[in-house]
């Protein structure tokens, strides 16, 4: 039973179609591997109850031939930050330790109706302001790569989506959703080794994600393979009247051939050169370049392209970040929900200490200078001239996007870092070369795809990022399938 | 010596204080849900119950933008001559306080949805103005935003109420163009009477529907504006002049001593009749404005109406005839005096009982506009009654204005005949008027026996008149109208009498 774990969805679905075991046989396989692998610390909330019932439902729905998806009892994973009714919902903060959602996601609630099974909340940096899934209240999420139970140090995950992406690496569960504001999806894939889906804004409702930047979050996706990142999106996206920056449009369902019928021919693909930063790892560097020659000889035609604004793209979003967060977070002062400080001298004083023992440094720090920025006086000197800057960069992509269907660059600039190297860095530090590649995509809006390409010498994952037009989604989840098909990744769960 | 002379400058620049006036109106929007949520916006409801979760600001919310909070908003612009923006934007405002559960409230700062507006209104305060004048304010902006809640301050602890919290508000900003309390007074009035017209907001300012905050400052005569104060949430008509006025007095009053006018929030006690200042608002707050991020920017379209938008030219032919063009047309078409017109205009009912009856019957429309104004007001006042609930009787109202017209009953008859209207009788005038013998007498030749038969009863009073004490003639005709329940035609009775009596 343990190595179903390692199959897709599609295998999965089919399987208990034919009756070859139950839902619940499932569910209790992966609730195994999650108390195996518990000292990776990749749940906050494991939702057992909730889960069973729902697969004892599906099972039901299994015997009588009438699955609601091919999502019908596969169970699946969320990251805390997206409310879901009844189940507590962090964001990873003493702010939130206590707080139980009145309601779902719209993308919680579209896989419950898909007939998926909510196995758990995953673990993120405090209100996903992070690339490495250290800074929760529940402690840090470490990655199934490189992990020994001996040793003291480990591997981070990536995030702030890392326990998502543990989550799954682990074979946990088929699939999860994390969120990606500055490439919070694609960073822990990368590190972990999945597929990460980071859709094109407006494609998937925000709604019950709780914000972080809400011009550039999106919910994102994280699985083993590309067919089941497919399913997971077939399921998810389309319109929400909840959600006034959802688009109307109707989505029709993505359908990708077998990888065999795929070609790449004369599909036209930039490597834009200033993501050759100088923290490029040669590692990367040379997965990259094999890749390009790989693609080229499956007759793709690569060239090199210019994107010049990108390096200020990490400036400029920790203005546009800091701002967001300083006005989202201004909701968080005691008198509802989540945590309130012991204060009753005035109502002022109960507001001040509940929001000085509420939120971690990074969180008070990002609302401090995003308060500065908004004042009168440097509205126009910051926030105004990010958004010019935010202009440029997107003006970027649409130009690039004349010459090529498809850019190709590294999703990370390194491998796993080692968390005692990790945490010497200061927060904005680690983000500024975590995001270095994959926070353009958000600033423009378009859909990026991370896709693990082998292991380095060390034995850590080593990915790379496709990048696509808007609403692109079917041409770059068929290019990444074409591209996963020739470099077999060698996953986790099937070495275990 | 010095002493003297400064007594004598100041008396002599006492008289030289100008006072300027402006007013920001925040208006609730009449919709049935609220501008972001689809919560009920009753008045009504009890307390916490109107409240969805993205009005309570529960984490991951998002707001989904009302289409007739914004058609509202389009419609009072177009009323109020605004220039309707095709584009306009939402922004956040931060500020921490109870009732504001987001910390923010979501407005419309950088790109309002209207500008450039103007108003012109009747300023005429009985006692106060010898006739009325027109008056012209200038409109600087009309904004959509979210209301807060309310709070209430207990001793130990404070309660908020959150069904207020994001019902649509219209936040209307006037230039200031107005002298005096009298002046904003009649334009909150006008300003009433306009959005309820065009059915945007109920403007029951005891509910807090509509809301008025005043800016005031004094200035000399060709000297640059004074510093101004703000007088918050005054909650009646009534108040507005009070409280203008006060506070132009109490400025007044603060130079001649020497003093400055500072720069700070009042609040209108309405039983001391005094502003007085609120201590809260001391710090000039920087409220970090923000794009709301949450929302595309409101688009409008003119004519070529693309899909989902708020046609702008749709809704400018759909706007009803608006109080100033009613005015105008009651004097123009229908030769009201323009008293007459104002009178109708300022009571919506009493002009629906004109416009109704005018249609039904040959009535002229001056005696009838006169009839309403006096008889039947009277009868209403007499009764203390609403009388829109006689709206279903515009018959009864135009038969009486008829018979009266054909003289058949005189003024009091009409009286007596409405206030049997407001008692509840459901006959019609004519009934009433035959079965109880009402008609009026205007047969000369039943007058002239009838004032003969009140001389012979009356020798006292013929001789003291035809001694020279003629203001008798009154006392006379009184008896004459009491001795034919009140029948009499009066008008020919005077002529009878005098006749008879200078014979």
């Amino acid at each position: 039973m343990d190595n179903i774990l390692s199959n897709n969805i599609r295998n999965i679905s089919k399987l208990l179609l034919e009756g070859r075991f139950s839902t619940l046989d499932i569910l209790d396989a992966c609730m195994k591997r999650i108390e195996k692998t518990k000292p990776l610390n990749m749940f906050i909330t494991i939702s057992e109850k909730l889960a069973k019932e729902q697969s004892e439902k599906s099972s039901i729905r299994y015997k009588t031939q009438k699955p609601k998806s091919v999502m019908d009892g596969i169970p699946i994973a969320i990251k805390d930050n997206f409310c879901t009714k009844d189940v507590r919902t962090s964001c990873g903060s003493m702010m939130l330790q206590n707080f139980i959602p009145p309601y779902n996601a719209t993308v919680c609630q579209k896989l419950i109706d898909a007939g998926a099974v909510l196995i758990g909340k995953t673990n993120l940096d405090e209100f996903a302001m992070g690339s490495g899934t250290v800074d929760s209240i529940f402690g840090a999420t470490k990655n199934i790569w490189g992990y020994k139970d001996d040793l003291d140090d480990f591997h981070i995950p990536g995030g702030s989506s890392g326990g998502s992406a543990v989550a799954v690496a682990t074979g946990s569960c088929f699939g999860a959703f994390g969120s990606d504001t500055g490439g919070s999806t694609r960073n822990p894939a990368s590190y972990c080794g999945l597929v990460g889906l980071k859709p094109t804004y407006g494609l998937i409702s925000r709604l019950g994600l709780i914000p972080l930047v809400n011009s550039m979050d999106v919910p994102g996706i994280l699985t083993r393979t590309v067919d089941d990142c497919v399913y997971m999106l077939n399921a998810t996206a389309g319109p929400d009247p909840k959600d006034s920056t959802c688009v109307s449009m109707p989505y029709s369902p993505i359908r990708i051939p077998p990888a065999a019928n795929l070609s790449i021919k004369n599909v036209k693909i930039g490597i834009p050169k200033e993501y050759a930063s100088e923290y490029l790892e040669d590692e990367v560097l040379e997965t990259w370049n094999e890749v390009a020659a790989l693609l080229e000889n499956a007759g793709a035609i690569i060239k090199q392209v210019s994107m010049p604004h990108t390096e200020l793209s990490i400036v400029c979003y920790s203005i546009l970040n800091q701002c967001e967060v300083a006005s989202n977070m201004a909701r968080y002062d005691g008198v509802q929900y989540g945590f309130r400080a012991t204060e009753n001298s005035s109502t002022e004083q109960m507001y001040a200490k509940t929001r000085s023992l509420g939120f971690n440094s990074v969180v008070k720090h990002r609302i401090l200078t995003g308060n500065y920025f908004l004042l009168n006086r440097n509205y126009e000197k910051y926030f105004e001239k990010a958004l010019k800057v935010r202009r440029l960069i997107s003006n970027d992509f649409d130009n690039v996007f004349e010459e090529v269907q498809i850019l190709l660059t590294p999703t990370t600039l390194t491998t796993a870092p080692l968390f005692s190297d990790y945490i010497k860095k200061s927060n904005s530090e680690q983000c500024s070369q975590q995001d270095f590649c994959t926070q353009p995509a958000n600033m423009a809006g378009i859909p990026a795809l991370s896709i693990p390409i082998k292991l380095s010498r060390n034995g850590l994952p080593l990915s790379l990022q496709l990048m696509s037009k808007n609403f692109s989604e079917a041409t770059l989840l068929a290019f990444g399938k074409f591209l996963e098909d020739k470099v077999k990744f060698p996953h986790y769960v099937r070495e275990v | 010596m010095i002493i003297s002379e400064n007594l004598w400058y100041t008396k002599t620049f006492f008289r030289k204080w100008q006072s300027v006036v402006g007013l920001e109106v925040h208006a609730q929007i009449m919709a049935d849900t609220k501008l972001f949520s689809a919560s009920s916006s009753s008045f009504l409801s009890s307390t916490n119950t109107n409240v969805s979760f993205h009005d309570a600001s529960i984490p991951g919310t998002l707001p989904v933008l009302n289409k007739r909070c914004v058609e509202a908003g389009v419609i009072t612009a177009l009323a109020l001559d605004c220039n309707v923006n095709m584009i306009s934007m939402f922004d956040r405002k931060h500020y921490f306080y109870g009732d504001m559960p987001a910390g923010y409230q979501i407005t419309q700062q950088r790109h309002p949805l209207a500008s450039d507006g103007s108003c012109k209104f009747i300023v005429f305060t009985p006692g106060i103005h010898k006739s009325p004048y027109m008056k012209e304010v200038k409109i600087k902006q009309i904004q959509l935003e979210q209301d807060s809640g309310k709070s209430l301050h207990c001793d130990d602890r404070s309660l908020v109420d959150l069904n207020r919290a994001g019902m649509g508000l219209m936040e209307l900003v006037f230039h200031p163009d107005l002298s005096d309390g009298e002046e904003a007074a009649a334009l909150v009035k006008e300003l009433c009477r306009i959005l309820k017209r065009v059915e945007t907001c109920s403007c029951k300012m005891e509910e807090g529907a509509l809301r008025v905050d005043v800016n005031v400052s004094i200035h000399r005569c060709n000297e640059p504006l004074g510093i101004r104060t703000e007088i918050k949430n005054i909650g009646s008509v009534r108040a507005v002049a009070a409280a203008v006025k006060y506070e132009i007095e109490r400025q007044i009053k603060l130079k001649n001593k020497g003093y400055d006018v500072i720069n700070e929030t009042r609040a209108w006690d309405a039983e001391k009749k005094i502003t007085v200042a609120m201590r809260d608002k001391e710090e000039k707050q920087d409220y970090r404005y923000m794009p709301e991020p949450n929302l595309s920017p409101l688009f409008l379209s003119t004519g070529d109406v693309h899909q989902g938008l708020i046609d702008i030219e749709q809704l400018k032919q759909s706007l009803p005839e608006l109080p100033a063009k009613t005015r105008e047309r009651l004097e123009k078409t229908l030769e009201l005096t323009a008293d007459q017109a104002m009178i109708l205009v300022n009571d919506d009912v009493l002009l629906t009982f004109f416009e109704d009856c005018v249609k039904k019957k040959e009535l002229i429309p001056k005696f009838l506009a006169k009839t309403l104004i006096y008889e039947f007001s009277n009868a209403v006042n007499k009764m203390n009654i609403d009388p829109a609930n006689f709206l279903h009787r515009i018959d009864f109202v135009a038969d009486t204005v008829y018979l009266m017209q054909t003289r058949q009953i005189n003024r009091d008859t009409a009286l007596n005949l409405f206030i049997e209207l407001l008692q509840g009788n459901t006959g019609d005038p004519l009934q009433i008027v035959t079965k109880k013998n009402l008609f009026q007498i205007t047969d000369e030749a039943e007058l002239e026996l009838l004032c003969k038969e009140l001389m012979n009863e009356n020798k006292k009073l013929v001789d003291l008149y035809r001694g020279g004490k003629t203001k008798v003639l009154k006392a006379m005709m009184g008896i004459l109208a009491a001795k034919t329940n009140q029948r009499a035609d009066m008008a020919k009775c005077d002529q009878i009498l005098k006749k008879l009596l200078n014979e």
